[in-house]
Formats: structure tokens, C-alpha cells, sequence
């Protein structure tokens, strides 16, 4: 059975907007960062997607090269939890919240 | 002699000034420097002054027509240019001889006068400033340079009668002549600006506006002359705006000296007659003049009579003087006005001197019905003071009596007879009411036991010197019944082109009656005040005492308008109108702030909310804007 090419982008889509809505709605940090990879991998779709239309191979070394920095960030991004969670015992986004302005001018 | 030195003139007494007031400065905050250096310093310079302007004397005397110095553009707009000019000719060197002759002897006065006060150094440098700025003024090439002295010398009479800063009178009175003789320069900046703006193109300095007077419309020249002498008002002190000149006597008493016999009030004559080639063109605001000057003269010698300080009898003496000199140059008579000047200067730094002599010895005492009986206690005093007092009532040989006559002799033979006058009868006037100050003060019956102060050489020395001025210096100028040489009218020159011609029987007649004037007056005071016993003080009042009410009715009709004015300003205006707008704009801006600050959750999930918001609506206006 044929795929058809706005399948493809539909389910970019659909992965798109299911990202934000776990960066918007959950307080868990390392859903958070799951609902950022799911968004850095709906966009790494669209690229191979549209490589293969065109028949030109420019997206999918670009889409490599996001799976491969996605990586290295993955790196990064734990370790920064796993520094927070030393500071404050939570991983509930809510408790950081030191730039908060407090009281009234 | 070099024109070059010309600059120097002015230079000496600046540096001098500047130097002392950096060593009063060291003196005050590291180490304490002996008086006898500050005094030294400041003695030298006038001196070296007088000695330059000597030389130029000379050298007039032998044939140079005038010394010209222009070191540098003080002003240049494109091809305009504006000169630092000094002008050596026989007017502005005259002046520089007294000047700095007279300065120097006031400085010497000042040394022993001031001896041990806390501002010694600093006294000094306003001194010299005071004489530097003197000194700009008359040997300035142009109107603009003049200024610059003119300026100046309204500073130094404010830091100088201002001096003992702690007592708020002797602010108050800083403040007021500094103001009225703002009033005075604010008419003479409009005169500069109306001759600047009709004959400014051609040069700006005395010569191009003499050569090119002619070609300003005679309105205007109305205009620039009345203006140029409200600037003269203000600072020789004439109605209306004399008001400063009795107040000034807050300042110690070589300040006064040196205000009403060498600098300052001299300026506004000098002015006039600098300007004589306008002046010549508008007799009709020239008669003004002579007219402003007699009533000075008459109201300023009223207001003397009554009068119980020592140094304000005095300082309406000058007032009364000086209307003399105006009533001279008003008519033209240029030559007889600064002979007055220069005979004034005399005598009148004399008085000056002699009076703060007196106040020293009598420690600090200027009511003259507390003096008394004085002649046999300060006997050198005396006989200044007395030679001095002939010489301003006019009582031959003595100074006063030969250009107060020639004033007089002038006013009467242009048919101005009412000014003639009201002369005749201010010379009675002043001959009264400065012997009345001379018998009160050396033969009242009101003898003090308390012990006198001695006076030291440096305070009387100048005295003696100055005696000798008032007694002789008349003889410059005898008029044409005893010597066929003015030296004076030989000197300056008859620029007015208009020559008086008086018989010698005429001459005669005119010394006789103002010799018999001023005997009236003396004998007058004689009679009511020479054996008078004053153990009652006398108790003054009345309209003349009170000095017409003038100081009231200038606060009645301009000070507390103003003031209101002010506070209308103040209150509505500021606190009203810009206050608030200003206050309503930050209160605004804070409140925003409040509201923006708001957003600050730390909520990262509200970030992120916005953040797709934003990220949205951009898409769609790219969506929408550039799929088209």
C-alpha cells in the first residue's frame, strides 16, 4: 500500500503538537524534555519527508545531523536535571522558580 | 616705550590677583603665610602698574599720538573679526595714572587697615582684581572689551562689599548693588547691541565707530545713547539707581575708598566720555545727562545732610559728585568732567580714608555723634580730613574748588541756568553737611574716655600723600584768570569742537560766588554744630533722614512684585503644572511596570504557552501574508 507524502506530514504534525502540549501542560522535567525530543523529531520527519519528495538527499544529511547534536544535547540536558534535582530534591518544574518576582514594587 | 607693555597694565594686578588668591588658598589649608607677603605681593603690583602707565605718560608727553596692542582675536565669525585691543591714547592713560596712583595708596592703607583679619589674603586678591578690571575698562580698544571690565568690576564690588559674609546685611547689600548695577548693564548690553547691529559691519573699535558714526540714523542714536547711559546709571550711581552706592559701605573701609575714588563709580564718566563722539551727536540726550546729574547732585546732598553714619554722609557726598562730572560731560565739557574725577579721586580717597582711620581708632564706630572731640587726639587725622573737607566744599586753593568751578563756570555759559543753579546751591549743600561730619567728629563736646586704637605708619602715610593730592592737584587745571595753560584741557583735548569763551572779570565773579557759597554752608554748620554738646544723642527722623522712602518704595513697587511673580511661578507653574506632568509620567511608567512585572511567574509552562502563542501567530502572518 502507497503512503501517501501528506501522511507523512500529517503525523509530523500530529507528533509536533503532541511536544508542545507535554512541554505546556506537565510539570514533570523529564517529560518535558521527552515532549522536546518528540518536537526535535517530528521536524527531523518533515526533512527526510520532503528529501524524498524532491528526490534531493540535502534533508536527510541535515536530519542525521539533528539525530547526532539531539545526542549530545540528550547528554547535556540529563545532567543539568540531575544537578537540579541535587539543588532542590524535585524534579517538579513549578518549585524553580527563583526569577519570580516577588511582592510589589 | 613698547605698546606691547600696554597689556601688562591689566596683567600685573590679574596675575597678582590670581597668585594671591592660590596662596590664600595654600594659606587656609596647608600652612598659614605671613600677612606682610600677602601685602607685599598685592602692593607691588598697582605700583608696577602705575610705573608702566608712567611711561606711556612720557610717552604721549613726547609726541606719540596713541599706543594700540592686539595680541589676539577675542572674537572671530568668518572674516569678522573682534580684537583683545588695548588703547593707550591720552583719555584711558589719564585714568590709568590715577587709577593705579590712588589704588596704590589704598592698597597700602588697606595693609594696615585689615591687619589681622582672617580673609587678609583673600581681601588682597579682590584688590587687585577690583584694580585689573579698572584698568581693562579704560584701556579697552573696543565696546566689547570694555565690557569685559565693566563686567568684572560689578563682580569685584559684590565679592568686596560682600566681604564679611557672616552678617546677612552686608550680603543683602552685596546682592542689591550687584543687581542695580545689573539693571545699569542690561541698558548698556542694549546700546552695544543697537550699535553693533547699525554700525558693527565696518570694526567695532572706538576708531571705526567714531569714523562711521555718521551713518546711524539719529533715533538711533537716541536710543544707544540713552541705553549706554542707564549703564552709566548703574554704575556711577545716579537716579535711579544710586540706591546700591550707600548700601556698598558694608564693606570694609579701603573697599569703599577704593569703589568711590578710583574704580567703579568713575566708570560710567569715563564712559561718556569715551563715547563723546555720539554723545556730541545727540546734545538733547546730553542735557538729560546734566539734567540726571544736578538732581543726583541736589537729592543725594539733601539726603547727606541729615545722615549720621559716617560712611554714608560720604558715600552721598559721591553720589552728589558724581552728578557733577555727569552734569560736565552731559554739556560736552569732557575735559572739565574728568578733571572733577581726577580732583575727586583725591579727596574723596582722602575722606574715605581718614573716616575708616577714625572708625579704627574709635574701635569700629561710625555714628558720628558718638565721636567727638577728636582733634586733639588724632591731630594728623585732623588736618586731612580738614584739608580734605576744604577741598570738597570748594574753598580755594584747595582741589575741589577749580573743577567744581569750571563745572560750574560750563553749566552757566551754555545758558543752562537752572542746572547752574541747583550746582550752586548742592555746593552750599555739600559744604554743610561735610563740615557738620567735620565739627561733630573733631570739636563735639562728646569727648570718649575710651583708650584709642593706634594707627600704624601704612595708615597714614597714604594719608599724607593723598593730602598733599587734594590741596594741590587743583592746579592742573586754574582756569584762564591766573594761568594761561590747562593742563588738563591741553591734556585731553577739546573734542566737543565747542569752545567756551568766559572774560576774566566773569571768571572772577563765578569763583566769588561759589567761594561764597560753600562759606555759607560752613558757616551755617558752623553755627549749628560746632559748640553743639551731643551727650543727648540726636534723635533723626523725618522724610530726609529716611532717605526719601526710595528703599521702601523701589520693595513697594518692583522688589515685591517681583517677589510675587516668583512665587506665582513657584507655586502654580512649577509645582502645579511641570511637577505634575512630570510626576504623572513616572507615576505612569511605574504602574506599567507593575504590570508587566506581572508576567514574571517563573511559571515555564506559561513561557512556553506564550512562546507558542507568539511562535503561531508569526507562522500565520507568514501563512497568510507571503502565500498569497
Amino acid at each position: 500500500m502507497e503512503v501517501s507524502f501528506m501522511s507523512y506530514i500529517l503525523l509530523a504534525i500530529i507528533l509536533f503538537s503532541m511536544g508542545i502540549m507535554g512541554v505546556i501542560s506537565r510539570k514533570n522535567i523529564f517529560i518535558i524534555y521527552m515532549s522536546l525530543e518528540l518536537m526535535l523529531n517530528s521536524i527531523n520527519l518533515i526533512l527526510v519527508t520532503l528529501s524524498k519528495h524532491f528526490g534531493n538527499m540535502d534533508g536527510q544529511i541535515i536530519a542525521m545531523m539533528v539525530i547526532a547534536i539531539a545526542a549530545a544535547e540528550a547528554a547535556v540536558f540529563l545532567s543539568l536535571i540531575v544537578s537540579l534535582y541535587r539543588l532542590k530534591h524535585s524534579i517538579n518544574i513549578d518549585d524553580y522558580n527563583t526569577l519570580k518576582q516577588k511582592g510589589t514594587l | 616705550m613698547s605698546s606691547y607693555f600696554l597689556a601688562w597694565i591689566v596683567l600685573i594686578p590679574l596675575i597678582s590677583a590670581a597668585f594671591l588668591g592660590i596662596l590664600y588658598l595654600y594659606s587656609i589649608t596647608v600652612k598659614k603665610i605671613s600677612d606682610k607677603v600677602f601685602a607685599t605681593i598685592a602692593i607691588t603690583a598697582p605700583i608696577l602698574s602705575f610705573m608702566l602707565g608712567v611711561g606711556f605718560f612720557l610717552g604721549l608727553k613726547n609726541g606719540a599720538s596713541e599706543y594700540i596692542y592686539e595680541p589676539y582675536i577675542w572674537l572671530g565669525v568668518n572674516d569678522y573679526i573682534i580684537n583683545m585691543g588695548f588703547l593707550g591714547d591720552k583719555l584711558s592713560i589719564f585714568m590709568v595714572l590715577f587709577i593705579t596712583f590712588i589704588g596704590s595708596l589704598i592698597h597700602i592703607y588697606a595693609a594696615g587697615y585689615m591687619k589681622g583679619d582672617d580673609g587678609y589674603g583673600k581681601f588682597f586678591s579682590y584688590f587687585n582684581l577690583f584694580v585689573a578690571s579698572m584698568l581693562l575698562l579704560v584701556l579697552a580698544n573696543s565696546p566689547i572689551i570694555m565690557f569685559i571690565g565693566w563686567e568684572s568690576v560689578g563682580l569685584c564690588s559684590y565679592l568686596l562689599i560682600g566681604f564679611y559674609f557672616t552678617d546677612p546685611l552686608n550680603v543683602v547689600a552685596g546682592n542689591k548693588a550687584f543687581i542695580a548695577n545689573r539693571v545699569g548693564d542690561l541698558g548698556f548690553l542694549i546700546g552695544l547691541v543697537y550699535l553693533f547691529f547699525y554700525v558693527g559691519k565696518l570694526g567695532f573699535d572706538y576708531s571705526a565707530l567714531e569714523q562711521y558714526i555718521d551713518i546711524v540714523p539719529n533715533h538711533i542714536l537716541v536710543i544707544i545713547g540713552s541705553a549706554l547711559f542707564v549703564g552709566a546709571m548703574g554704575k556711577s550711581a545716579q537716579i535711579p539707581l544710586y540706591v546700591w552706592l550707600p548700601d556698598a559701605m558694608a564693606g570694609p573701609t579701603p573697599v569703599s575708598a577704593l569703589i568711590h575714588a578710583a574704580t567703579m563709580v568713575t566708570a560710567g564718566v569715563y564712559m561718556v566720555a569715551r563715547f563723546h563722539f555720539l554723545y556730541d551727536l545727540i546734545p538733547n540726550v546730553g542735557l538729560f545727562i546734566a539734567y540726571i546729574g544736578a538732581f543726583s547732585a541736589l537729592f543725594a546732598a539733601v539726603i547727606a545732610m541729615k545722615q549720621s553714619d559716617i560712611k554714608k554722609i560720604l558715600a552721598y557726598s559721591t553720589i552728589s559728585q558724581l552728578g557733577y562730572m555727569f552734569i560736565a560731560v552731559g554739556l560736552g565739557a569732557y575735559s572739565t568732567g574728568l578733571f572733577h574725577v581726577f580732583t575727586h579721586a583725591f579727596f574723596k580717597a582722602l575722606l574715605f580714608m581718614g573716616a575708616g582711620a577714625i572708625i579704627i581708632a574709635l574701635h569700629h564706630e561710625q555714628n558720628i555723634f558718638k565721636m567727638g572731640g577728636l582733634r586733639k587726639r588724632l591731630p594728623l587725622i585732623y588736618i586731612v580730613m580738614l584739608v580734605a573737607n576744604l577741598a570738597i566744599s570748594g574753598i580755594p586753593p584747595f582741589a575741589g574748588f577749580f573743577s567744581k568751578d569750571e563745572i560750574l563756570l560750563k553749566a552757566y555759559k551754555h545758558h543752562e541756568y537752572l542746572i547752574y543753579g541747583i550746582g550752586l546751591f548742592t555746593a552750599a549743600l555739600t559744604a554743610y553737611y561735610m563740615f557738620r561730619l567735620f565739627f561733630v567728629t573733631f570739636e563735639g563736646k562728646n569727648y570718649t574716655e575710651k583708650k584709642l586704637e593706634p594707627l600704624s605708619w601704612s595708615m597714614k602715610a597714604p594719608l599724607v600723600v593723598l593730602a598733599f593730592g587734594a590741596a594741590f592737584s587743583g592746579f592742573v587745571g586754574l582756569p584762564k584768570v591766573f594761568s594761561n595753560t590747562n593742563l588738563i584741557d591741553t591734556w585731553l583735548g577739546n573734542w566737543s569742537g565747542v569752545s567756551i569763551h568766559a572774560e576774566h572779570y566773569e571768571e572772577i565773579i563765578f569763583m566769588g560766588v561759589s567761594v561764597i557759597a560753600g562759606l555759607i554752608g560752613i558757616a551755617v554748620a558752623y553755627v549749628k554744630f560746632f559748640k553743639y554738646d551731643f551727650s543727648q544723642e540726636l534723635k533723626e527722623g523725618g522724610i530726609v533722614y529716611n532717605k526719601f522712602y526710595i528703599d521702601e518704595l523701589i520693595d513697594f513697587l518692583i522688589v515685591r512684585r517681583v517677589r510675587s511673580l516668583s512665587t506665582f511661578i513657584s507655586v502654580v507653574i512649577d509645582d502645579g503644572v511641570i511637577d505634575k506632568t512630570v510626576m504623572s509620567l513616572s507615576n505612569g511608567f511605574i504602574n506599567l511596570g507593575r504590570r508587566v512585572g506581572r508576567m514574571q511567574s517563573a511559571n515555564t509552562r506559561m513561557y512556553a504557552f506564550f512562546m507558542l502563542i507568539g511562535l503561531s501567530s508569526f507562522s500565520l502572518y507568514l501563512i497568510f501574508k507571503l502565500g498569497q
